[in-house]
């Protein structure tokens, strides 16, 4: 953003910061913000930042609460890298912010909040802001805290209230400043508090006053409008990746004709699908909330023996208690969809921040020869569409699929295109009626080489199954040698021939050439973002995404051979990478690797591709 | 659930080998199974039988019916998720002291708790069988196994307590020698809606030979085990001329006819009473001082969790307008491009 004297100047994007103390209501904030711009036909991507306590001790850096938002009038794949606006709360929100904030941008704070004890708190030994250069940042120090305070005189608030809406004063200001309507924000406060209006009142007050205090200062800039995206016509709603990925199944529930059943135990950052279907009762959705992750993974296992589409929900180190239920699914193949919304790891981690870490877990991360598909969302919309084809491959191909979203698209939000359910397709279960004559459990049926799903309570078909070795073709006991060999390759092969149903790989950019930028996964914003990037500045650049991770997708290999240099990115240490190596021996693999518990930047996306292409 | 009356215990059986030792009570508990479903009249395919790892959770490979031998401690959660994905099938649970107590002790107590519909037989054998021999958690202390060569140092649990304390509905104890009265509790096992918990004592002919054999010993088996029966006296003994009073807050074994005690100074069971207090010092009796109680000890009417789940989806489907997955997505915030 640049300093201009017009009274309002457009901009092609923005991207702002809102932060504070974790109880300061950031999220609501941002959340707000981004669903007033979206209505107004923005484009955006949301990326929420929170720390893993609920109320980590006030006034510490450990305990700041981030969420940023990217708007603009043309496609926004990423949150954004650097911040335009940046809201600090106090002065451990500035302090841990800093580095976010743009140079030239503006940065909105509290200035009540920067007193010695809050200084303190924050770990400040000076005063941060005397540290930040003025000519680098236009800085407003707004007293939000005395106004807030002064515009609810007259109401009959208890000093707590009072403070607790404060994050709204900052709201108001931040709508001035981009010319945004305050009505939306306004409806939702009716509706969130409609039982306390005294609260709805008082939150009113306070956005209006920042609004207003915005308009009247002189120190603030010109605003800003930012205007409407040039989108695809359709019906929009804003969606984060954790909903979509419920939907998604409730969506092939719908498809498959069968029931939904979700057996789950809270884990952040994925807890977030279970609230979400266990409110789905209306669509007949059942969640049980099991009492550890493994009671999870094992009522699902029951529930998709008993003929319904049986999900689990997890993060890391939950997939890891799974593990031996998963090779009871893949032994006993049952249709499974595990889904593994990833954060950083080992052990308890980094529980609040994003990784792509489990990747070689979900792959190998079992006993025995235990193949399974695995899948994996890109983008917060598009858990939507992967949850949707992890069940159907799992119903489909009687086999535990797992897929692997992460924090940054679960909280992440973007506008999303409601899609036409009509075209998405039916999903046929290979179920065995009634009638059937000469049922044999592990017949496979046909070049899928998948075997029937003959559900309790059809008459005649009564069978067992379980964790021992099956003969093949009538799933009874057996200890013969050679049948368990038969038997390992089964599996694999069947799992291999998913490929014949999956989509192909897409290149962006030519077919062959210097350098392909290669991904998987919740990356998929910021690489686009850097490859479209770099593609307008001319540089000789292709990309492809991966989204189906076992079975890889056919053409993988003839596309990446095409290419003198191949560079995978990712967030770990290079998973992905060590994985194409051992699938395409003959070809040679870079990296490009964070493990930060945070996004990549395009910036520095852009500068490693520079970086590879200068490479002799 | 369509009933079939035509069917005999061997109509339940399947076609595969049983590979219990020889001796081991287990053939006789499957043949009490097998009597009780005949008993009970559903059809073949509307039974399903689960169960984990361990002897006793060979049983699934023995049912002609469908059934699932899953993983060690899993069988609840297993059967769970079968029973609150359909409500209408019967299902059972068979697992061990070491499966259920041991490795499976947390589904063991919150299937209690949530109170799913599901007939648990858990074959108390006091030992690891299929491990050859280790101790479990229901060994005695001071018992000698491979991995207590000097005596287990730990106090075992008892069934009883566990599914009292989980606020267990149903308890019922046999004995695998017993089948008629294991036939017997198992169908109330299954009449009674809500989790049933039904131990078997069960001797281990290998690793734990007679170590319930003061309790099946020709000679004193009477004065050493009461029957319990809902409304009945508890009189017991050879010459059923001994009974249980209540002493203060402990149970008590008097001899009818000394000290002017008759019949009816000795307690009448009733199963049906919520308070547990009585249920558990009845279930926690034991050798040499009281018999062992027998029977259905504890059967309480409660809601079950499957039940109510279908209630409320009911409840909440009548009142939203949300019935497709298209309504869901058009709901809420949504704009027009």
């Amino acid at each position: 953003m640049t300093n201009k004297k017009d009274t309002v100047t457009e901009l092609e994007e923005v991207v702002i910061r809102f932060s504070g103390d974790s109880g300061d209501g950031m999220q609501l904030t941002g959340s707000l913000f981004s669903d007033t711009s979206a209505l107004l036909g923005n484009d955006l991507v949301t990326f929420p930042d929170y720390p893993a306590e609920i109320r980590a001790p006030q006034g510490t850096v450990g305990g700041v609460s981030g969420f940023q938002v990217h708007f603009g009038r043309a496609q926004v794949n990423t949150p954004g890298d650097y911040a335009d606006v940046l809201v600090a709360m106090n002065p451990a929100a500035l302090k841990a912010n800093t580095k976010w904030a743009k140079q030239g941008g503006t940065i909105i704070i509290d200035i009540d909040s920067f007193t010695e004890k809050n200084l303190e708190r924050a770990g400040c030994t000076k005063d941060p802001l005397s540290q930040l250069g003025f000519n680098d940042f236009n800085i407003i120090k707004a007293p939000i805290t005395t106004l807030t305070r002064e515009s609810l005189k007259g109401l009959n608030l208890d000093a707590k209230s009072i403070l607790r809406s404060k994050n709204m004063f900052a709201l108001g200001m931040v709508y001035w400043l981009f010319h945004r309507p305050l009505e939306f924000t306004q409806k939702f406060l009716e509706d969130k508090f409609k039982k306390i209006p005294i609260v709805v009142e008082a939150n009113k007050i306070v956005l209006k006053a920042g609004y207003y205090y915005a308009e009247t200062i002189e120190a603030l800039h010109p605003s800003y409008s930012v205007a409407p995206a040039k989108i695809e016509a359709g019906t929009y709603r804003n969606i984060n990746g954790n909903t979509a990925t419920a939907w998604g199944l409730i969506a092939a529930s719908e498809k498959a004709k069968l029931p939904l059943f979700l057996g789950s135990y809270p884990i952040t950052p994925a807890s977030e699908i279970l609230h979400e279907l266990s409110k789905r009762r209306d669509l007949g959705v059942k969640t049980f909330q099991a009492e550890d992750e493994i009671a999870g993974i094992c009522t699902a296992i029951g529930a998709s023996f008993a003929g319904h589409l049986a999900v689990t929900t997890t993060s890391g180190p939950g997939l890891s208690l799974k593990t031996e239920a998963t090779g009871l699914a893949v032994i006993t193949e049952l249709p499974l969809v595990i889904i593994n919304v990833q954060r950083g790891g080992p052990s308890t981690g980094l529980p609040t921040k994003t990784e792509q870490s489990d990747l070689l877990q979900a792959l190998y991360g079992r006993h025995g020869e235990s193949p399974l598909v695995v899948l994996a969302a890109s983008s917060p919309s598009d858990c939507f569409k992967y949850a949707f084809e992890a069940s159907k491959i799992a119903l489909e191909h009687m086999t535990p699929v797992i897929l692997l979203t992460d924090g940054f698209l679960a909280n992440g939000s973007e506008p999303w295109r409601i899609p036409d359910m009509d075209k998405f397709p039916a999903i046929k279960a290979p179920i065995v009626k009634e009638g059937t004559e000469d049922y044999q459990p592990y017949q496979r049926l046909d070049k899928s080489m998948v075997r029937g799903w003959a559900v309790p309570g059809t008459k005649g078909l009564e069978h067992r199954i379980g964790g021992l070795e099956k003969m093949a073709i009538t799933g009874s006991v057996s200890y013969v040698p050679e049948n368990h060999e038969v038997m390992t390759y089964e599996r694999e092969e069947k799992i291999n021939r998913v490929a014949d149903v999956i989509p192909d790989l897409e290149v962006l950019g030519d077919k062959d050439g210097e350098l392909l930028m290669i991904g998987w996964g919740g990356t998929y914003g910021h690489l686009y973002t850097a490859y479209r990037e770099l593609k307008k500045e001319g540089v000789n650049l292709s990309f492809v995404h991966f989204n189906y991770i076992k079975p890889l997708p056919k053409n993988a290999h003839d596309i990446l051979k095409r290419f003198k240099k191949l560079l995978v990115c990712e967030l770990n240490t290079g998973q992905f990478a060590n994985y194409l190596r051992m699938k395409f021996q003959d070809l040679s693999f870079q990296q490009y690797n964070k493990i930060q518990g945070l996004p990549f930047t395009v910036i520095e996306l852009k500068e490693k591709i520079i970086s590879v292409l200068e490479e002799k | 659930m369509s009933e079939t009356k035509t069917l005999t215990p061997k109509d339940f059986k399947s076609d595969q080998e049983v590979r219990w030792c020889a001796g081991c009570g287990d053939h006789a508990v499957l043949s009490s199974v097998h009597r009780a479903m005949a008993e009970l009249g559903y059809a073949k395919e509307n039974y399903v039988v689960i169960s984990g790892i361990g002897c006793s959770s060979r049983f699934p490979y023995y049912m002609n019916t469908y059934a699932f031998h899953s993983i060690h401690g899993r069988a609840a959660p297993i059967a769970s998720g079968v029973k609150t994905a359909n409500p209408e099938l019967s299902v059972w649970v068979v697992t061990g002291d070491g499966d259920s107590m041991a490795i499976g002790g947390n589904h063991f107590i919150h299937v209690l708790r949530r109170n799913i519909d599901l007939n648990i037989i858990l074959l108390n054998n006091q030992i690891y069988g299929l491990t050859k021999g280790q101790y479990s958690p229901t060994s005695k202390l001071g018992q000698i196994t491979k991995t207590s060569p000097y005596g287990t140092i730990e106090p075992p649990f008892h069934p009883c307590e566990l599914v009292i304390g989980a606020q267990g509905k149903f308890f019922a104890r046999s004995i695998d020698n017993n089948v008629k009265l294991t036939t017997e509790i198992l169908l109330e096992a299954e009449k009674h809606k809500g989790t049933s918990l039904v131990e078997v004592l069960q001797n281990c002919v290998i690793y734990n030979d007679k170590t319930f054999g003061y309790l099946t010993d020709r000679e004193h088996k009477k004065d050493r085990q009461i029957v319990l029966r809902h409304g009945e006296p508890m009189i017991f003994g050879k010459d059923m001329d001994k009974g249980i009073v209540l002493d203060g807050l402990k149970l008590k074994v008097v001899k009818l006819g000394e000290d002017g005690l008759t019949e009816k100074d000795v307690l009448v069971h009733d199963a049906f009473e919520p308070n547990p207090i009585i249920h558990l010092l009845l279930g926690n009796m034991n050798y040499p001082n009281f018999p062992i109680a027998l029977g259905v000890i504890r059967s309480v009417k409660a809601d079950t969790y499957e039940v109510n789940l279908d209630k409320q989806i009911a409840e909440v489907k009548a009142a939203s307008p949300i019935k497709t997955i298209n309504d869901l997505l058009l709901s809420g915030n949504i704009w027009k491009v």
